[in-house]
């Protein structure tokens, strides 16, 4: 099953939900209930009540602009709005493909899926035939190191390592030196889960994203935030408040294979001009797929076609 | 938590207060407001529109009823639709008659079931009881260890699987032996995580619970959920059977929609909340004491019971009448700041008091930690008698303070301002009747 199928079938079942179908909610007369139920449909994949009225505004406004253009399709118009407020710009390790290492530091609050999409991206660098090593900067969650350390004997990927409760920043240090030493592409620090109104942990994150540039001798890495699709609006807290700790350059999007559809990524694209990189399908190493910003809007508005034409 | 939510609500009720009557469009126009407060708090869409439903028809119909205000109308229906939607009263573990009662809990990948069974565990123990974890979740790498691990941390004995078992269910019957041997009163299964709609997890889940028949079969929830959550529940309560729930990650700044939402939707009570990562961070459910919590009015009783246990049911007593009679000294003052860093963080402290949490966006709470050691170190340079006569701290005295605690003039006479706004406020929040002073404080 590909992303759109995936993300197509959990859809479908909000859709019936709302006890009509998005096929008959377009062919439909532009009733003040056509715009209420798509209205609806955006607030139950999480998009966020203003988002989700102002995109039904936007819609609005280019059916009065384009009047006498009665041809084009209303679903087709905000596709391409949604798809569009993602920026295309690459990461690091695209845009600068000789630069080594490549470091990302992966962030976000407890249990949205930070140590096991390490593994997945870790797993799909070497795929693509790079050398990689892991940092297990989750000192305090109980037996976190463990977890990385098993992702890494599942890949045969080293993984830098200290005692649980050691300072996470020396453990961040020590990834980023031995990719120095070791000459390895890509190094992937996995961190532990902070709420973001923890004003003592984000401090801490703010030294680990410290010591890393200094290694780095300031050339750029990427931080990346795990959002969990489950969570509601509070994913907004969250984005606003790692970025005020560290600049984070892109978010990766997991548990997408289930119900849920994490349109709160629609906002933060909108308001942040971040990228999404990946989103987490599922538990096992080749869970990982780059995020694709037309086929995202796709399956959020239409699944069935979808489903049809993949 | 909570602070968002209720300084919505806040603002909405702000614009209409002071009003006698409402006219159609500034009931439109309120409801719109409450409904877009809810819908950001992730409350579930379909509980939002009944909700507003029946907000219209009160408003509507309602003419100064009983002599309520229009702001004050909304206050009482969210209130008590809060109230309702919270489940109304506070629900508590179910014991088997006969030992040993099991619980299992389970829910979505990462939603806290495995800290939430050691912090089960270990309010268990805290109330003298045998109790045993068990470490099911056989998917998720190091899930078993890390159950290990916080056993280890609470004493209490965890059954984990010999090597090669890669079903749960295969660890029954040593679980059975070690429960009877060890006279476990508690049994408390960690589940693997799992989407509600994976059906071979979900089997699983089922033959754990034909195979234990727990007492108690849980589900946690992760505070933050958006609309999903109650197709979740509802799912997992079709699948399995759910007698109760359990929120995680209450100490963040979720507006707990899924809370709101759960309860009237699946009509399965909330049987405690996560409030942190470690052990002890679990707490009651208390759907009065959230709800008021929730539009603003602060839990004004888990702060007295907070600070019970932290000062002894004397000491408090005599604070209590000491600051209704306006009494209050600095030497309480050091006592009351001395305890306040037992009972918890600063920012956990203001969310529980009438009408500051709203103030707490614009709070810098390190700040706040480190001004409460000046203070304690600017009342500990005054003597017994100047502790107790604040009045006599002349420029001599409040200089000699200064140099004595390392700090300025300045400072000492700031700690003197705040001792007395603080005097004030307490003689205004602790009046025998709570309820009544909380009234007071609110805008209308
Ligand atoms: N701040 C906070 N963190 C919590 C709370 N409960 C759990 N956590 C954290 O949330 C993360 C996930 O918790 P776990 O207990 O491992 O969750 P789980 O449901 O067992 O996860 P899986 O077994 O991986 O599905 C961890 O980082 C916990 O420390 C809570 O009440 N507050
Ligand atoms: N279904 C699903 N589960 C996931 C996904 N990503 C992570 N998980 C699970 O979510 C739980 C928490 O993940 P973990 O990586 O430990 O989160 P962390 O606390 O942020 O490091 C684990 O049970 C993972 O197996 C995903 O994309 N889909
Ligand atoms: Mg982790
Ligand atoms: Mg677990």
């Amino acid at each position: 099953m590909n992303i759109l199928q995936r993300l197509g079938s959990g859809l479908k079942k909000t859709r019936e939900k709302l006890g009509s179908s998005l096929a008959q909610l377009f062919g439909k007369e532009r009733s003040p209930q056509f715009y209420e139920e798509l209205e609806d449909l955006l607030v139950l994949s999480d998009v966020g009540p203003e988002q989700a009225s102002l995109l039904i505004r936007d819609l609005k406004n280019w059916e009065r602009d384009s009047e006498n253009d009665n041809g084009k399709d209303p679903v087709l118009f905000l596709e391409e709005r949604i798809a569009s407020f993602f920026p295309l710009d690459p990461p690091v390790w695209v845009e600068q493909p000789d630069w080594k290492p490549v470091v990302i530091l992966m962030v976000g609050v407890n249990g949205v899926g930070k140590t096991t999409t390490t593994g997945k991206l870790a797993h799909r660098f070497r795929e693509e035939g790079k050398s990689v090593i892991l940092g297990a900067a989750d000192t305090f969650r109980a037996a976190a190191v463990q977890q990385l350390r098993l992702w890494g004997e599942k890949l045969d990927i080293p993984v830098v390592h200290q005692k649980e409760g050691a300072d996470p920043a020396a453990v961040a240090f020590d990834t980023v030196k031995a990719a120095l030493a070791r000459k390895i592409d890509v190094a992937i620090i996995d961190t532990a889960g902070r709420l973001q109104t923890k004003h003592n942990l984000m401090a801490e994150l703010g030294k680990i994203y410290g010591l890393v540039k200094r290694e780095m001798e300031d050339r750029p890495f990427e931080t990346l935030i795990v959002l969990d699709a489950t969570l509601g609006q509070n994913t907004i807290s969250q984005l606003e408040n790692f970025r005020k700790a560290i600049p984070v350059t892109g978010m990766i999007l997991t548990k997408l294979d289930g119900t849920s559809k994490g349109g709160i990524v629609v906002s933060l694209a909108r308001k942040f001009h971040l990228p999404v990189r990946y989103v987490g399908l599922g538990e096992g190493k080749d869970d990982l797929v780059e995020f694709d910003p037309v086929l995202y809007a796709r399956a959020l508005l239409r699944p069935e076609e979808s489903l049809r034409s993949s | 938590m909570f602070e968002s939510l209720t300084e919505r609500f806040d603002r909405v009720l702000r614009k209409i207060t002071g009003r006698g009557l409402l006219g159609d469009s500034q009931v439109d126009e309120t409801l719109r407001e409450i409904r877009v407060a809810l819908l950001e708090a992730d409350v579930n869409l379909d509980v939002v529109r009944s909700f507003i439903d029946r907000l219209r028809d009160r408003l509507k119909g309602a003419e100064v009823k009983e002599g309520l205000t229009p702001a004050q109308t909304v206050l009482k229906e969210v209130f008590d639709e809060v109230v309702h939607l919270l489940g109304d009263q506070k629900a508590s573990l179910q014991l088997s008659s006969k030992p040993p009662t099991i619980i299992m809990l389970m829910g979505l990948q990462g939603s806290g079931k495995t800290t939430t069974a050691a912090k089960l565990a270990y309010h268990f123990r805290q109330s003298g009881r045998r109790v045993l974890l068990v470490a099911s979740d056989l998917a998720r790498l190091a899930a078993v260890e890390q159950l290990k691990i916080l056993g280890e941390q609470i004493h209490v004995p965890v059954v984990v699987p010999d090597d090669g078992v890669s079903n749960p269910r295969d660890m029954f019957p040593k679980v059975r032996k070690k429960w009877i041997e060890g006279m476990h009163e508690v049994v408390i299964l960690d589940t693997a995580g799992r989407l509600s709609i994976d059906p071979d997890l979900m089997k699983e889940l089922v033959d754990l619970r034909n195979l234990y028949k727990p007492k108690e079969s849980l589900l946690v929830l992760d505070a933050m959920t958006g609309q999903e959550s109650v197709n979740v529940a509802k799912a997992f309560d079709a699948d399995i059977g759910v007698d109760g729930v359990i929120f995680s990650k209450l100490d963040g700044d979720a507006r707990g929609g899924a809370i709101l939402s759960i309860r009237s939707v699946m009509g399965k009570p909330i049987k405690f909340v996560g409030v942190g990562e470690k052990v002890d961070r679990l707490e009651p459910f208390h759907p009065d004491r959230m709800a008021s919590r929730i539009i603003g009015m602060g839990d004004i009783q888990t702060l007295l019971e907070k600070a019970q246990s932290a000062v002894s049911a004397e000491k408090a007593r005599q604070i209590v009448t000491k600051a209704s009679a306006n009494q209050i000294s600095l030497e309480d003052f050091l006592e009351q700041i001395r305890s306040m860093k037992k009972m918890g963080s600063a920012d956990e402290l203001l969310s529980m008091i009438p009408g500051a949490s709203t103030l707490k966006s614009q709070v810098d709470f390190e700040k706040v930690e480190s001004e409460m050691k000046r203070t304690e170190a600017i009342i500990l340079s005054m003597t017994r008698l100047e502790r107790l006569h604040p009045e006599k701290l002349d420029g001599s005295r409040r200089r000699r303070i200064a140099t004595g605690s390392g700090t300025t003039v300045q400072s000492v006479n700031q700690v003197l301002k705040q001792f007395e706004q603080v005097r004030k406020m307490m003689k205004t929040a602790l009046k025998p009747n709570g309820m009544r002073a909380l009234k007071s404080l609110l805008p209308f």
